[in-house]
Protein backbone atom coordinates (compact mmCIF):
# COMPACT_ATOMS: atom_id res chain seq x y z
CA UNK A 1 0.00 0.00 0.00
CA UNK A 2 2.99 2.29 0.59
CA UNK A 3 4.52 2.38 -2.38
CA UNK A 4 1.44 2.46 -4.91
CA UNK A 5 0.90 5.77 -2.29
CA UNK A 6 4.40 7.13 -2.92
CA UNK A 7 4.40 5.89 -6.47
CA UNK A 8 1.06 7.61 -7.10
CA UNK A 9 2.03 10.57 -5.03
CA UNK A 10 4.97 10.70 -7.60
CA UNK A 11 2.97 10.42 -10.91
CA UNK A 12 0.85 13.20 -9.39
CA UNK A 13 3.90 15.68 -9.22
CA UNK A 14 4.97 14.87 -12.36
CA UNK A 15 2.21 16.32 -14.49
CA UNK A 16 1.93 20.05 -15.62
CA UNK A 17 -1.53 21.29 -14.36
CA UNK A 18 -2.46 25.26 -13.50
CA UNK A 19 -1.21 26.53 -10.72
CA UNK A 20 -4.39 27.27 -8.86
CA UNK A 21 -4.81 23.41 -8.89
CA UNK A 22 -1.99 22.69 -6.34
CA UNK A 23 -4.33 24.90 -3.72
CA UNK A 24 -7.23 21.90 -3.97
CA UNK A 25 -4.98 18.96 -2.38
CA UNK A 26 -3.88 21.06 0.51
CA UNK A 27 -7.16 22.55 1.29
CA UNK A 28 -8.05 18.87 1.59
CA UNK A 29 -5.45 17.85 3.34
CA UNK A 30 -5.19 20.08 5.86
CA UNK A 31 -9.27 19.92 6.57
CA UNK A 32 -8.83 16.22 6.81
CA UNK A 33 -5.79 16.39 9.74
CA UNK A 34 -7.59 19.26 11.04
CA UNK A 35 -10.67 17.50 11.62
CA UNK A 36 -9.24 14.21 12.64
CA UNK A 37 -7.44 16.26 15.89
CA UNK A 38 -10.74 17.32 16.86
CA UNK A 39 -12.05 14.07 16.73
CA UNK A 40 -11.98 10.43 17.53
CA UNK A 41 -14.96 8.97 14.82
CA UNK A 42 -14.94 9.19 11.24
CA UNK A 43 -18.50 10.56 10.99
CA UNK A 44 -17.74 13.26 12.67
CA UNK A 45 -14.07 13.86 11.18
CA UNK A 46 -15.83 14.26 8.11
CA UNK A 47 -18.36 16.32 9.32
CA UNK A 48 -15.77 18.58 10.46
CA UNK A 49 -13.42 18.24 7.33
CA UNK A 50 -16.07 19.71 5.44
CA UNK A 51 -17.02 22.70 7.52
CA UNK A 52 -13.22 23.45 7.55
CA UNK A 53 -12.78 23.10 3.84
CA UNK A 54 -15.77 25.24 3.49
CA UNK A 55 -14.47 28.24 5.88
CA UNK A 56 -10.49 27.68 4.44
CA UNK A 57 -12.24 28.24 0.39
CA UNK A 58 -14.47 30.73 1.39
CA UNK A 59 -11.19 32.65 3.37
CA UNK A 60 -9.46 32.16 0.55
CA UNK A 61 -12.30 33.70 -1.82
CA UNK A 62 -12.44 37.00 0.35
CA UNK A 63 -8.55 37.42 -0.04
CA UNK A 64 -8.57 36.84 -3.86
CA UNK A 65 -11.51 39.09 -4.25
CA UNK A 66 -9.55 41.71 -1.89
CA UNK A 67 -6.75 41.59 -4.45
CA UNK A 68 -8.45 41.61 -7.21
CA UNK A 69 -10.30 44.64 -6.77
CA UNK A 70 -7.40 46.33 -5.68
CA UNK A 71 -5.99 45.56 -9.46
CA UNK A 72 -7.87 47.83 -10.48
CA UNK A 73 -6.21 50.79 -8.63
CA UNK A 74 -2.97 49.72 -10.51
CA UNK B 1 -1.30 3.22 30.35
CA UNK B 2 -3.21 6.25 29.87
CA UNK B 3 -7.12 6.52 29.28
CA UNK B 4 -8.96 9.78 28.29
CA UNK B 5 -12.68 9.89 28.98
CA UNK B 6 -14.66 12.35 26.82
CA UNK B 7 -18.20 12.29 28.36
CA UNK B 8 -20.99 13.29 25.46
CA UNK B 9 -24.28 14.98 25.75
CA UNK B 10 -25.44 11.60 24.72
CA UNK B 11 -24.91 8.09 24.45
CA UNK B 12 -21.67 6.77 26.16
CA UNK B 13 -18.92 8.70 26.58
CA UNK B 14 -15.39 8.38 23.89
CA UNK B 15 -12.67 6.48 25.56
CA UNK B 16 -9.60 6.38 23.57
CA UNK B 17 -6.64 4.81 25.22
CA UNK B 18 -3.13 6.15 24.39
CA UNK B 19 -1.22 3.34 25.96
CA UNK B 20 2.38 4.83 26.21
CA UNK B 21 1.82 8.29 25.39
CA UNK B 22 5.85 9.05 24.71
CA UNK B 23 6.28 5.99 23.16
CA UNK B 24 3.39 6.97 20.53
CA UNK B 25 4.62 10.38 19.80
CA UNK B 26 7.84 9.33 18.84
CA UNK B 27 6.31 6.55 16.72
CA UNK B 28 3.95 9.54 15.29
CA UNK B 29 7.14 11.09 14.33
CA UNK B 30 9.13 8.39 13.16
CA UNK B 31 6.81 7.28 10.67
CA UNK B 32 3.32 9.42 10.08
CA UNK B 33 0.65 7.35 11.61
CA UNK B 34 2.71 4.40 13.68
CA UNK B 35 2.06 6.08 16.68
CA UNK B 36 -1.69 5.74 16.09
CA UNK B 37 -1.17 2.16 14.86
CA UNK B 38 0.44 1.47 18.37
CA UNK B 39 -2.50 2.40 20.21
CA UNK B 40 -4.35 0.49 18.27
CA UNK B 41 -6.34 3.15 16.73
CA UNK B 42 -6.15 2.26 12.93
CA UNK B 43 -8.95 4.33 10.79
CA UNK B 44 -6.89 7.37 12.73
CA UNK B 45 -3.53 5.88 11.88
CA UNK B 46 -4.55 5.53 7.78
CA UNK B 47 -6.12 9.05 7.67
CA UNK B 48 -2.48 10.42 9.09
CA UNK B 49 -0.14 8.13 7.26
CA UNK B 50 -2.15 8.77 3.35
CA UNK B 51 -2.75 12.75 4.28
CA UNK B 52 0.55 13.31 5.39
CA UNK B 53 2.58 11.15 3.38
CA UNK B 54 1.03 11.70 0.12
CA UNK B 55 1.57 15.61 0.69
CA UNK B 56 5.10 15.02 1.31
CA UNK B 57 5.67 12.69 -1.58
CA UNK B 58 3.67 14.60 -4.10
CA UNK B 59 5.77 18.04 -3.24
CA UNK B 60 8.96 15.93 -3.43
CA UNK B 61 8.14 14.98 -6.81
CA UNK B 62 6.67 18.20 -7.72
CA UNK B 63 10.45 19.18 -6.76
CA UNK B 64 12.37 16.71 -8.62
CA UNK B 65 13.73 15.41 -5.08
CA UNK B 66 15.87 18.48 -4.61
CA UNK B 67 13.45 20.50 -2.22
CA UNK B 68 14.26 18.20 0.80
CA UNK B 69 17.69 19.24 1.77
CA UNK B 70 19.54 19.79 4.70
CA UNK B 71 21.49 23.27 4.77
CA UNK B 72 23.17 25.21 7.62
CA UNK B 73 25.61 27.24 5.71
CA UNK B 74 25.24 31.13 6.14
CA UNK B 75 24.67 31.75 2.08
CA UNK B 76 21.93 28.97 1.91
CA UNK B 77 20.40 28.15 5.52
CA UNK B 78 17.58 25.84 4.73
CA UNK B 79 14.88 26.35 7.64
CA UNK B 80 12.53 24.56 5.84
CA UNK B 81 14.35 21.86 6.55
CA UNK B 82 13.28 22.22 10.35
CA UNK B 83 9.23 21.77 9.01
CA UNK B 84 10.16 18.95 6.73
CA UNK B 85 11.98 16.73 9.76
CA UNK B 86 8.50 16.74 11.04
CA UNK B 87 7.39 14.36 8.71
CA UNK B 88 10.01 11.64 10.48
CA UNK B 89 12.30 8.92 8.73
CA UNK B 90 10.83 10.23 5.01
CA UNK B 91 13.01 13.00 5.54
CA UNK B 92 15.99 11.55 7.26
CA UNK B 93 18.26 10.95 3.85
CA UNK B 94 18.56 14.86 3.74
CA UNK B 95 20.54 14.37 6.80
CA UNK B 96 22.45 11.76 5.51
CA UNK B 97 22.89 13.25 2.47
CA UNK B 98 24.29 16.58 4.84
CA UNK B 99 26.76 14.03 6.54
CA UNK B 100 28.27 12.49 3.36
CA UNK B 101 28.11 15.55 1.32
CA UNK B 102 30.63 17.54 3.65
CA UNK B 103 33.63 19.73 2.42
CA UNK B 104 32.17 19.35 -0.78
CA UNK B 105 32.08 15.55 -1.24
CA UNK B 106 30.22 13.79 -3.89
CA UNK B 107 26.43 12.84 -2.34
CA UNK B 108 25.20 9.60 -2.39
CA UNK B 109 22.15 8.13 -4.63
CA UNK B 110 23.31 11.12 -7.62
CA UNK B 111 20.51 11.98 -10.12
CA UNK B 112 22.61 13.49 -12.76
CA UNK B 113 25.72 15.84 -13.31
CA UNK B 114 25.97 19.12 -13.78
CA UNK B 115 28.80 21.18 -15.85
CA UNK B 116 31.31 23.19 -13.53
CA UNK B 117 31.39 26.80 -13.87
CA UNK B 118 33.01 27.96 -17.06
CA UNK B 119 34.17 31.64 -17.45
CA UNK B 120 33.14 33.55 -20.00
CA UNK B 121 36.25 35.13 -20.15
CA UNK B 122 38.15 32.49 -21.13
CA UNK B 123 35.54 30.30 -22.95
CA UNK B 124 32.37 32.12 -23.93
CA UNK B 125 31.18 29.03 -26.34
CA UNK B 126 31.27 27.22 -23.06
CA UNK B 127 29.36 29.93 -20.32
CA UNK B 128 26.16 29.36 -20.99
CA UNK B 129 26.24 25.36 -20.26
CA UNK B 130 27.98 26.47 -16.58
CA UNK B 131 25.89 23.93 -13.85
CA UNK B 132 23.75 22.72 -16.40
CA UNK B 133 22.91 18.73 -16.98
CA UNK B 134 26.01 17.01 -18.44
CA UNK B 135 24.97 16.61 -22.14
CA UNK B 136 28.30 15.88 -23.86
CA UNK B 137 30.39 13.59 -20.97
CA UNK B 138 33.71 14.00 -23.84
CA UNK B 139 33.65 17.82 -23.05
CA UNK B 140 34.53 17.72 -19.46
CA UNK B 141 36.98 14.28 -19.42
CA UNK B 142 38.69 14.39 -16.23
CA UNK B 143 36.93 17.41 -14.67
CA UNK B 144 35.36 17.48 -11.28
CA UNK B 145 31.34 17.95 -12.05
CA UNK B 146 28.75 18.70 -9.57
CA UNK B 147 26.42 15.93 -9.01
CA UNK B 148 22.43 16.54 -7.60
CA UNK B 149 21.94 13.42 -4.99
CA UNK B 150 18.55 12.72 -3.83
CA UNK B 151 17.73 15.03 -1.50
CA UNK B 152 21.66 16.08 -1.16
CA UNK B 153 22.00 20.17 -0.77
CA UNK B 154 23.13 21.73 -3.68
CA UNK B 155 26.91 21.24 -5.08
CA UNK B 156 29.28 24.14 -4.92
CA UNK B 157 29.32 27.48 -3.11
CA UNK B 158 25.88 28.91 -3.19
CA UNK B 159 26.13 32.81 -3.96
CA UNK B 160 23.62 35.46 -3.75
CA UNK B 161 25.00 36.96 -6.78
CA UNK B 162 25.94 35.03 -9.20
CA UNK B 163 24.68 31.99 -10.76
CA UNK B 164 25.26 28.59 -9.04
CA UNK B 165 23.30 25.11 -8.90
CA UNK B 166 20.96 26.16 -6.81
CA UNK B 167 20.00 28.82 -8.92
CA UNK B 168 19.89 26.59 -11.83
CA UNK B 169 17.39 24.41 -10.31
CA UNK B 170 15.08 27.32 -9.82
CA UNK B 171 15.25 28.43 -13.24
CA UNK B 172 14.77 24.44 -14.21
CA UNK B 173 12.02 23.41 -11.83
CA UNK B 174 10.23 27.26 -11.96
CA UNK B 175 7.13 27.62 -9.76
CA UNK B 176 7.65 23.90 -9.14
CA UNK B 177 10.35 24.77 -6.75
CA UNK B 178 8.85 26.66 -4.08
CA UNK B 179 5.35 24.75 -4.56
CA UNK B 180 7.31 21.34 -3.84
CA UNK B 181 8.54 23.21 -0.85
CA UNK B 182 5.21 24.34 0.94
CA UNK B 183 4.00 20.76 0.02
CA UNK B 184 6.64 19.48 1.96
CA UNK B 185 6.88 21.74 4.53
CA UNK B 186 3.51 21.42 5.28
CA UNK B 187 3.29 17.87 5.92
CA UNK B 188 6.01 18.06 8.36
CA UNK B 189 3.50 20.76 9.95
CA UNK B 190 0.62 18.34 9.85
CA UNK B 191 2.37 15.67 11.29
CA UNK B 192 3.26 17.73 14.40
CA UNK B 193 -0.53 17.67 14.78
CA UNK B 194 -0.84 14.29 14.33
CA UNK B 195 2.03 13.55 16.91
CA UNK B 196 -0.16 15.63 19.78
CA UNK B 197 -2.70 13.99 18.82
CA UNK B 198 -0.99 10.44 19.62
CA UNK B 199 0.16 12.27 22.69
CA UNK B 200 -2.55 14.10 24.32
CA UNK B 201 -5.56 12.82 22.40
CA UNK B 202 -7.91 14.37 20.23
CA UNK B 203 -9.04 17.80 21.50
CA UNK B 204 -12.76 17.21 22.06
CA UNK B 205 -14.83 19.36 22.93
CA UNK B 206 -16.65 17.89 26.54
CA UNK B 207 -20.47 19.41 27.66
CA UNK B 208 -19.27 21.75 29.88
CA UNK B 209 -17.06 23.51 27.61
CA UNK B 210 -19.66 23.00 24.28
CA UNK B 211 -22.27 25.22 27.10
CA UNK B 212 -19.44 27.75 27.77
CA UNK B 213 -18.34 28.41 24.73
CA UNK B 214 -22.23 28.82 23.42
CA UNK B 215 -22.71 31.77 26.98
CA UNK B 216 -19.85 33.13 25.98
CA UNK B 217 -21.48 33.54 22.23
CA UNK B 218 -24.60 34.29 23.65
CA UNK B 219 -22.77 37.49 25.94
CA UNK B 220 -20.96 38.43 22.78
CA UNK B 221 -23.84 38.77 20.67
CA UNK B 222 -25.75 40.52 23.36
CA UNK B 223 -22.83 43.03 23.86
CA UNK B 224 -23.18 43.88 19.98
CA UNK B 225 -26.81 44.40 20.32
CA UNK B 226 -26.84 46.84 22.93
CA UNK B 227 -23.90 48.82 21.34
CA UNK B 228 -25.26 49.08 18.34
CA UNK B 229 -28.90 50.07 20.17
CA UNK B 230 -27.30 52.72 21.77
CA UNK B 231 -25.81 53.98 18.56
Amino acid sequence: MIPSLIAFSWLLGQADVPRIWYALPLIVVVSLVYGATRHEYLKEIAIHTFRSGVWVVGFMSIIFAIIYVAGFWN
Amino acid sequence: MTEIIYPQESGDPIVVNLRDPYWAAFLAWLWPGAGHFYQRRFAKGFLFMICVLSTFFFGLALGNARVVYASLESSDFRWQYFCQLGVGAPALPALAQAIVAEDGKDPMWVMCERYPYFDPEVDPDLASKSFAIVDDPDLIAGVKTYKDGFMAKPAGAISQNENDVLGQWHSELKHRFEIGTLYTVIAGLLNLLAIYDAFAGPAILTPQQKEEMEARRKKKKKKQKTSEDSE
